[in-house]
């Protein structure tokens, strides 16, 4: 069999769609065995790997608008095919995954120093503070296939990592060694309610991302459909996460630095 | 040796040195992080074999399409049914949160008593034995009819063998909890004469208009109209909301009208002045199929719904009403709806007529993209039961909320008007009261003085699996299954424009000991004895499920879904065969107006306004992922934060984050201000399901309930709950 080709696997989110109802978060949450606490309100302190913005115009009443965002980890490739969290990690805790473009997070290796928190534009990465505690009974709804992280390690969106994992092994049961676009697809992408959120293979011209976001892959994966953006795009971060809107101000509002006109 | 100055430095550096340059600290460094890695009560999920169970969730009126991931005999994640005709993969965050509803340490054990305050374990025998002891001497002493049962579906085989119990017991009342669906089934029996529910073909729909309507927040089954919204953005549709706040359905409109509260029926009655006006009706539909016309002239070309007027009334510009209506005329397949927010309260009668009546004037009725009579499932075929005297006798009482009287002759159920009828006389009309879903402790409005009414019924039983707020106010708690535990048809999709029929299933065994409600009702029939205990011959619930459904109980078993792909909705049954915008029965009905919010204007000089949201629930108590999930601007630590105007803020001296409390005529209480810009001035959005009183620590005792703040109001048409906000004052704290 052929060695498969490297794959870049990248995520589309169509805001004009997403409604913020939080479905993709909970899926995430029951997928990634993320824990929760009494009180999550500070969400600068709350453990989610899928996080849902709600962006304003600051535009007054009755003018004013609302646009929601739902966001992962960015799985940046960088100008050099690595992550700015890629480049600090004194611990190469987390790495880039050149077969897939997925940067993973190795609990185990990860020792707290939350330098790859300080380094992400993203505010993708989250650390535990705290034990994760269940209520008695409720660890029964644990997912073996991901593991439980402990205090004092940094973690992240994976893209569902597991499931890749799990989808790649019966592909090689079944004597298979590419998967299919539906094999492999995350569990916000799977939930979305709205279909706003679609996953793939940013490389595989047959994949829906790509037929949507038409990524320019010599110049660090850049859009070509005009009504695509990545959050930060100056930063040179390269994100594989996709954003469609058709309204002017969302897209504005995804780069901070950018002149409002 | 002497140890001099020089020597100790040396040796002490020179042991630095040598154990930096050693991999001693690093190796100590890894030791440390790996221990406090391995810390024993951090959980390890056992591993084990993979499988996969398809099912239908029942958590909300939606019937979803569930495959539920097993890791062994446990449940560890919930998915949408990629070949579900309603939701196609798609699931809410609530079905995704399933697992933890089945793992919740709020389940309710065994069966309860409550004695001197404290609930106390008790068997099902003696549970059963002593609630059906009470049952039969309300018989002996000949009122029957002092049974009530409040369930929040009336459909499928567990609410059926309910209603049946109560009929051959001898009590006409059998209540389901308020829904949008009340007001639309009435409208659709009044104007077409179809005994159905009101399905909405969104997918087909290329301009859709929603009066008030959180399509985005609950409305229907949510995985379908969310898809079914994408659909109309494919399409290059429009969508148009009108609703008082930027809710997210607002948000996600490419329209918003941001109309005054309460003024929806008004702006539906502005469009109809302007269409009729304009002679922009669908004349062939209208001249083919509808009748009434005239009548239906006479009462929307009043000057009180000039374009003018309603400007006045909805706080639009006059422009803006014959634009929107012109608009909705020209678009190819038209569609309004209304149900305010999720659609848990009906709202009135009138309003909902001439929504319905927008939607037949341009002729979607009963066509793609229109709204769809879908036919009540047929397939329960009991035979009628044979009645006792005392059953024929408590059969004829009238019904204690009023529903089908000669006042409200149409009303099925009126669950929001049973409160002030127990607080009638000296003992309560109701002495038995079971409640099988809907916990109206505490999605009832109407404050304390609800809860004092209904506290008033000296036997309240709960088949609630959780301890929510009205199995903790229970006297016996008779736990049922969750929904991953039990069998269970489920008939019907909330606002799905084709009958569909799911099947749940035990995905796992049930983890305690707890008895599905159908098989108490049998056991309890068996108990009473005589012609009670012949209407129900089967020997479980799961028995009388295969016998019920009989060939199709196979296909379900293994499908887990039956729907009429090709189905096409009914001929009209009125008199003319035709959709009636008049005829004797409407001509009765109390005349439209609109509601006030109860208060005096005068001491209460804002208006509140609930809200829902996908991130909390109704009834049911939000498990803890939609907590956690659930928005700052919504939650911040345990105060819940009302929605405000910046200049609201202003007139009021409060900033962003301030403490403040609420006051209405129903009550008071503590919160905290968010500024917005979102909602108009004047107004305070409160989200509802919060403020609990049972359920887990993640939930319990976080912000305050706007149930508690509303009060009850009665559309004077229908006899439904119609109340959409309330008058309030706003203050520092």
């Amino acid at each position: 069999m052929d060695q498969p080709k490297n794959k870049r696997y990248g995520m589309v989110i169509d805001l004009d769609k997403c409604t913020g109802c939080g479905a993709c978060m909970v899926a995430c949450m029951a997928e990634n065995n993320i824990p929760f606490r009494d009180d999550d309100t500070d969400k600068l302190l709350s453990v989610s790997w899928m996080h849902v913005y709600r962006l304003s115009n600051g535009k007054p009443f009755p003018q004013a608008e609302e646009c929601f965002l739902p966001r992962p980890c960015q799985h940046c490739e960088g100008e050099h095919g690595h992550s700015p969290c890629v480049s600090v990690c004194p611990a190469t805790a987390t790495d880039y995954d050149m077969h897939t473009g997925i940067v993973s997070q190795i609990y185990t290796r990860c020792f707290g120093c939350r330098y790859c928190m300080a380094a992400c534009p993203y505010h993708v990465r989250q650390f535990n503070w705290w034990d994760p505690v269940w209520p008695e009974g409720m660890e029964r709804a644990l997912n073996p296939d991901v593991s439980v992280r402990m205090r004092g390690v940094v973690e992240k969106c994976s893209f569902c990592y597991s499931r890749y994992q799990t989808a790649l092994n019966r592909a090689y049961v079944e004597g298979r060694r590419e998967l299919a676009e539906e094999e492999y697809q995350t569990a916000c992408a799977q939930a979305c309610p709205a279909g706003a959120i679609v996953f793939g293979d940013l490389n595989n011209p047959r994949h829906r991302v790509h037929r949507i976001v038409q990524p320019d892959l010599a110049h660090g994966g850049r859009p070509r459909n005009p009504k695509a953006f990545r959050l930060l795009e100056r930063l040179g971060t390269h994100p594989k996460v996709y954003y469609l809107t058709g309204r002017d101000w969302v897209r504005r509002a995804g780069d901070n630095e950018v002149q409002k006109s | 040796m002497k140890i001099d100055r020089r020597s100790f430095l040396a040796f002490v550096l020179g042991g630095a040195a040598g154990t930096a340059l050693s991999p001693l600290p690093w190796k100590l460094t890894d030791d440390i992080s790996i221990w406090t890695q391995n810390w024993p009560w951090t959980p390890v999920p056992p591993k084990g074999e993979t499988t996969y169970v398809d099912s239908t969730c029942t958590l909300c009126p939606g019937g979803c399409g569930i495959r539920v991931r097993r890791v062994e005999d446990r449940v560890v994640k919930i998915e949408g049914r990629n070949d579900h005709p309603v939701n196609r993969g798609g699931i809410c965050p609530l079905g995704a949160a399933g697992a933890q509803l089945l793992y919740s340490p709020w389940r309710v054990r065994q069966p309860l008593k409550k004695m001197d305050g404290r609930f106390v374990p008790v068997s099902w025998e003696q549970a059963i034995g002593e609630i059906a002891g009470v049952l039969r001497e309300l018989r002996e002493a000949g009122t029957p009819e002092a049974v009530a049962w409040i369930a929040d579906t009336d459909r499928g085989t567990t609410a059926e063998l309910c209603r049946r119990f109560l009929t051959v017991y001898g009590s006409p009342n059998f209540i389901r909890t308020p829904c949008a669906q009340d007001a639309w089934e009435t409208a659709l029996y009044l104007t077409q004469g179809q005994r159905a529910t009101a399905g909405f073909d969104l997918e087909r729909a290329t301009f859709l208009l929603s009066l008030g309507s959180g399509l985005l927040e609950g409305w229907g089954t949510p995985p379908f109209v969310f898809r079914a919204r994408g659909a109309l953005k494919d399409n290059n549709g429009r969508f148009v909301q009108a609703e008082a706040r930027l809710s997210k359905t607002a948000a996600k409109a490419d329209q918003w009208l941001p109309i005054l509260p309460g003024s929806e029926g008004t702006l539906a009655f502005g469009l109809i002045h302007v269409l009729l006006k304009e002679g922009r009706e669908r004349k062939p539909f209208v001249a083919a199929h509808t009748a009434g016309l005239e009548e239906l002239k006479r009462q929307a070309l009043q000057e009180a719904f000039s374009p003018e007027a309603v400007a006045q009334a909805t706080g639009l510009e006059a422009k803006a009403v014959v634009e929107l209506a012109r608009a909705f005329a020209a678009a190819e397949r038209p569609l309004a709806v209304c149900g305010r927010g999720a659609g848990r309260v009906p709202g009135g009668l009138q309003e909902t007529l001439a929504v319905h009546f927008l939607n037949a004037l341009v002729g979607s009725v009963n066509v793609e993209g229109g709204v769809i009579a879908v036919p009540e499932p047929e397939y329960i075929r009991w035979p009628e039961p044979e009645m006792d005297a005392v059953a024929s006798k408590g059969m004829q009482t009238p019904r204690v909320d009023g529903a089908g009287s000669e006042r409200y002759p149409h009303a099925r159920y009126l669950l929001n008007r049973l409160p002030e009828a127990l607080l009638q006389g000296d003992r309560p009309a109701v002495r038995v009261l079971f409640v099988s879903g809907g916990n109206p402790f505490y999605s009832l409005a109407g404050g304390e003085r609800t809860e004092k009414a209904l506290a008033r019924i000296p036997l309240i039983v709960s088949f609630s699996p959780f301890l929510d707020e009205t199995a903790a106010a229970a006297h016996y708690i008779l736990p049922a299954p969750t929904h991953l535990e039990r069998w269970e048809d489920v008939p019907g999709a909330a606002g799905y424009p084709k009958p569909v029929v799911g099947l749940a299933r035990p995905v796992v065994p049930p983890r305690f000991a707890t008895m599905p409600t159908a098989d108490v009702v049998l056991r309890l029939a068996r108990r009473l004895g005589g012609p009670i205990r012949a209407a129900f011959p089967w020997e479980s619930h799961e028995a009388c499920l295969r016998q019920t459904l009989g060939p199709a109980w196979e296909t379900l078993r293994r499908k887990g879904f039956a729907v009429e792909e090709g189905f096409k909705p009914q001929p009209f049954e009125t008199a003319s065969r035709k959709f009636e915008f008049a005829n004797a029965d409407l001509k009765r009905l109390a005349a439209f107006r609109p509601l006030p919010a109860p208060g005096d204007p005068g001491a209460f000089k804002l208006t509140l306004v609930p809200f829902d949201t996908l991130r909390l629930t109704a009834a049911l108590g939000a498990p803890p992922f939609l907590v956690k999930a659930l928005e700052s601007e919504i939650l911040l630590k345990n105060d819940i934060r009302v929605e405000i105007h910046p200049q609201t803020a202003r007139d009021l001296g409060l900033a962003d984050g301030a403490d403040a409390r609420i006051t209405t005529p129903q009550g008071s209480a503590r919160v905290k201000v968010y500024l917005t810009e979102g909602i108009r001035p004047g107004l305070v959005g409160m989200a509802r399901g919060l403020g609990r009183g049972a359920h887990d620590r993640y939930l319990a005792g976080k912000g305050v309930s706007a149930n508690r703040l509303l009060a009850l109001v009665e559309d004077p048409s229908s006899g439904l709950e119609a109340g959409w906000g309330i008058r309030a004052r706003l203050e520092r704290a």
